[in-house]
């Protein structure tokens, strides 16, 4: 490798899109390919940018569906390969992610989201949660992350790759448009100068030795003849799956010891939960924050134990009801009220929230 | 010292309110404080109205957007009506003083103003393209959390390669600069 | 029955997944021989990688000795775009039947024949959809009868059989080398796809070889309206040979671009 990209730390005010470049540089990421599309394209402007310097690769292909595959093809050759996308991208990109999931590759994509559905706009939602969790025919093997700031943009995204390569689900960067756009400080780093070790790529074809004679040969294959074989593979992923979640899972919590009203968000949305949540309790009232960090696996065991002390939930979020669902689905026989303020496609800020709180008097 | 400050800016493309929001945060970011600026952007961008996000503050700033500003700068015939959503009772309108009977027209007699002849002044002392450092200095004056060495710091990080090649365009942006600063704190 | 001897088997089949899982008399067999014939006189085994498709092909998965993927319908070619962008050294091949690169993969194959990417794309022309039982594929001859063309393909209704090689040939810049064999000719087939993966080891671009195959099964003929159809109707409708070499002059609409230079 040529010169490290990052040395020590830097203070540095920049877009998110920025970062996520400077992210993945930090990281060792080989290869990024990518198909335009607004507002990830800045990812792709400042990665060929900085990549020769540093020697690392990009191809621009042909659409999202060739960029995810693609992708696969760079960590299957045993590479730190990556993909941004966004809106109808992400919808194309799925198939390689379900194939990604289905072989367990440790695919590393991020979104930023935009409104939907359809081309809609180009701006900003959170309409892409169930789709990054779910999308795909399969069962939603995947480790999704919503940071919410430049400063966990650039961590969660190192931070992909190494849960990527270590529990090799394919892994997701949650963003937005918002967060892809906005110019905020952030602190980069070199992973090393935080004791952060990169988890090793080791390549899955193209392996040394001669084939069928000093090793056997590499076959891997994600379709099968019979539901049993289907059965079993699904299952030891599943249960690994599982068994892995306790140590991925991660959420955010401010509060909330006697909070009578819990208010959960997630991404950038939650900056103007927490904001809503401080205001009010200046004024005495007793609110609380929580925050999913993982969107999959999901802190359904924290949240309802927190959920269980409430007398009133409130979900908010730029989408009508997604974040709220899993977070319904989560507490499912909890008797505590779930109340959502639901703004699909639109910013929210944390004077609405203050608002929305007094109208239905939540508190 | 505990501030918050949201400014929304208007203008047409090439009006140059993107710049004046990126050097206002990039100065207030070196300065210590945090700040955050985004830009309106959208598929229409072309032919829109530019609009930019600015918030300043001693604590770490919640959303990207706000509902209401403290102060909205309008550059242009379309900004004025653009942003009226950010524009509230306590709000101060900054308007190019050319736009009076707009401002006027959507806005009535009550509203916080102030008025800036800044494409007069750009134009007879100075030259068209310094137009937004004018209000750039407005903002710095009226605001008044900047020291002038930080904007002008922002400015050459900015302006820097252009300036190099033409030295004269350093001491005309420095000029605007001041002269902006000068209404801005009169109006303090 | 003819098509099914195979006498010798090419050093990079694996032996334990033989004998293989196409049907009695299929086509896949033979240009896979071709393809092993290839590998061993290349002396690649160690470095190339095999990726098939969704298809019939996608019963290649175990067949070599070879690191294998077996990828998405239409997807192969990507697959292993980013393969070889990420270890060039890897020397790789692209296997898919004619619905996969000429339908749902044809962006693919349109993209990487007009980048010059470095891999060989090997495509079974058996004018059906056969994995999905015999429907029409882009290939299937006017007036060809397939479970979705009961009556005969109706070119004016469905269009005319798409022609691979020229389309690639047509786009793909100079350095490229683009040929169509046959089942029929297993020696001449092997040469096409080795000079296809010559190509690659050379760095030269694109090699793209369809092959002419069978697919009885679904064609529901026997052994001699087999090998009629592949050597009268199909070889009538789609010619033999080769298209583009890397050593032909660049005619001037291919006049070698130089290098950009900032
Ligand atoms: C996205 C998608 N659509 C459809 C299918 C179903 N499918 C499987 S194989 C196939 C056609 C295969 O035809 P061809 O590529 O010509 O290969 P052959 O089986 O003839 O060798 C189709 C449509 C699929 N697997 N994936
Ligand atoms: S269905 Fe046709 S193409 Fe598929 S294995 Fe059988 S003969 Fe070959
Ligand atoms: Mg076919």
């Amino acid at each position: 490798m040529a010169t490290r990209p990052v040395t020590g730390e830097q203070r540095a005010f920049m877009t998110g899109n920025e970062v996520v470049a400077w992210a993945a540089l930090a990281a060792g990421a080989d290869i990024m390919y990518g198909y335009p599309i607004t507002p990830q394209n800045e990812i792709m402007h400042y990665w060929t940018r900085m990549a020769s310097k540093y020697e690392r690769g990009f191809l621009q292909t042909e659409d999202e569906i060739a960029a995810g595959f693609a992708t696969v093809g760079g960590v299957l050759a045993g590479k730190r390969a990556f993909t941004a996308t966004a809106g109808p991208g992400n919808v194309l990109m799925q198939e390689a992610m379900a194939m990604a999931e289905m072989m367990r590759l440790p695919t590393v994509v991020v979104v930023t989201q935009r409104g939907g559905p359809s081309t809609a706009t180009v701006i900003y939602s959170q309409q892409e949660l169930n789709l990054t969790c779910f999308g795909g025919n399969g069962e939603g093997l995947r480790i999704v992350y919503s940071p919410s700031s430049h400063d966990e943009l650039f961590l969660y995204t190192i931070k992909a790759f190494n849960s990527a390569w270590k529990y090799r689900f394919p892994t997701f960067v949650l963003g937005d448009g918002y967060q892809s756009k906005m110019r905020e400080p952030v602190t980069i780093f070199d992973p090393e100068a935080r004791g952060i070790t990169m988890e090793p790529c080791r390549p899955m074809v193209g392996l040394p030795g001669l084939p069928g004679e000093e090793r056997d040969p590499a076959h891997l294959r994600n379709t099968y003849n019979l539901e049993d074989e289907l059965y079993e593979v699904l299952m030891t992923a599943i249960k690994e799956y599982e068994a892995i979640a306790p140590q991925v899972v991660e959420w955010d919590t401010y509060a909330v010891d006697d909070a009578e009203l819990l208010i959960i968000a997630h991404g950038v949305v939650s900056r103007a939960a927490r904001a809503a949540v401080v205001s009010l309790r200046e004024r005495g009232f007793k609110a609380g924050y929580f925050r999913p960090v993982t969107l999959r696996p999901f802190p359904a065991e924290t949240l309802r134990t927190l959920a269980a002390r409430a007398r009133n939930l409130m979900v908010v979020e730029s989408a009508y009801g997604q974040l709220k669902r899993q977070v319904q689905a989560g507490l499912y026989g909890l008797e505590t009220p779930v109340t959502g303020y639901l703004r699909p496609g639109m910013g929210i800020t944390p004077e609405e929230i203050v608002e929305f709180v007094h109208a239905k008097e939540l508190i | 010292m505990s501030l918050n400050l949201k400014i929304a800016l208007a203008g047409e493309g090439g009006q140059g309110v993107q710049s004046v929001a990126e050097i206002i945060t990039e100065a207030a970011y070196q300065a210590g404080f945090q700040a955050l600026y985004i830009p309106n952007f959208g598929v229409e961008q072309r032919g829109g109205v530019s609009v930019a996000f600015v918030q300043v503050s001693s604590e770490p700033v919640s959303a990207p957007k706000f509902t209401t500003g403290d102060i909205v700068v309008a550059l242009s015939h379309r900004a004025v009506e653009r942003v009226r959503q950010y524009v509230g009772e306590k709000t101060l309108l900054v308007y190019e003083a050319g736009l009076e009977d707009d401002v006027r027209q959507v806005y009535g007699e009550r509203q916080r103003r102030l008025a800036v002849p800044a494409l007069a002044i750009a134009q007879e002392e100075m030259h068209p393209r310094v137009f937004n450092v004018i209000i750039l200095g407005v903002l710095v004056g009226v605001t008044g959390f900047l020291e002038r060495r930080d904007v002008e710091q922002a400015l050459e990080r900015q302006f820097g390669h252009k300036f190099a090649q033409d030295p004269d365009l350093r001491e005309l942006n420095y000029r605007a600069l001041e002269r902006g600063y000068e209404i801005g704190r009169e109006n303090l | 029955m003819a098509i099914a001897a195979q006498p010798q088997m090419p050093r990079v089949w694996r032996a334990e997944t033989k004998p293989h899982k196409f049907c009695p008399g299929c086509g896949h067999g033979i240009v896979l021989k071709a393809l092993g014939e290839a590998i061993d006189a290349l002396d690649i085994q160690e470095r190339t990688i095999f990726g098939c498709d969704i298809g019939c092909s996608l019963l290649s998965w175990d067949f070599f000795n070879l690191d294998t993927v077996q990828t998405h319908h239409g997807r192969t070619t990507p697959v292993l775009v980013g393969i070889k962008r990420a270890r060039p050294e890897l020397v790789v091949v692209s296997y898919m039947g004619d619905g996969g690169a000429y339908a749902i993969g044809a962006q693919h194959l349109v993209s990487s024949a007009s980048r010059n990417d470095l891999v060989t794309i090997i495509v079974v022309n058996n004018t059906v959809y056969a994995m999905t039982g015999g429907q029409m594929a882009p290939t299937t001859l006017p007036g060809q009868k397939t479970e979705t063309t009961p009556y005969g393909r109706d070119a004016r209704l469905t269009g005319r059989p798409i022609l691979g090689p020229e389309l690639v040939a047509a786009i793909a810049p100079p350095g490229a080398y683009v040929a169509r064999g046959s089942i029929a000719n297993i020696v001449q087939l092997k040469n096409f796809i080795q000079k296809g993966l010559q190509n690659q080891l050379e760095g030269r671009g694109i090699a793209f070889i369809e092959a002419l195959s069978s697919c009885p099964t679904n064609w529901h003929t026997n052994a001699a309206a087999t090998w009629r159809f592949v050597e009268k109707e199909m070889t009538a409708y789609f010619p033999v040979g080769e298209l583009r070499t890397p050593e032909e002059k660049p005619s001037g609409r291919f006049q070698e671009v130089p290098p950009y230079e900032s």
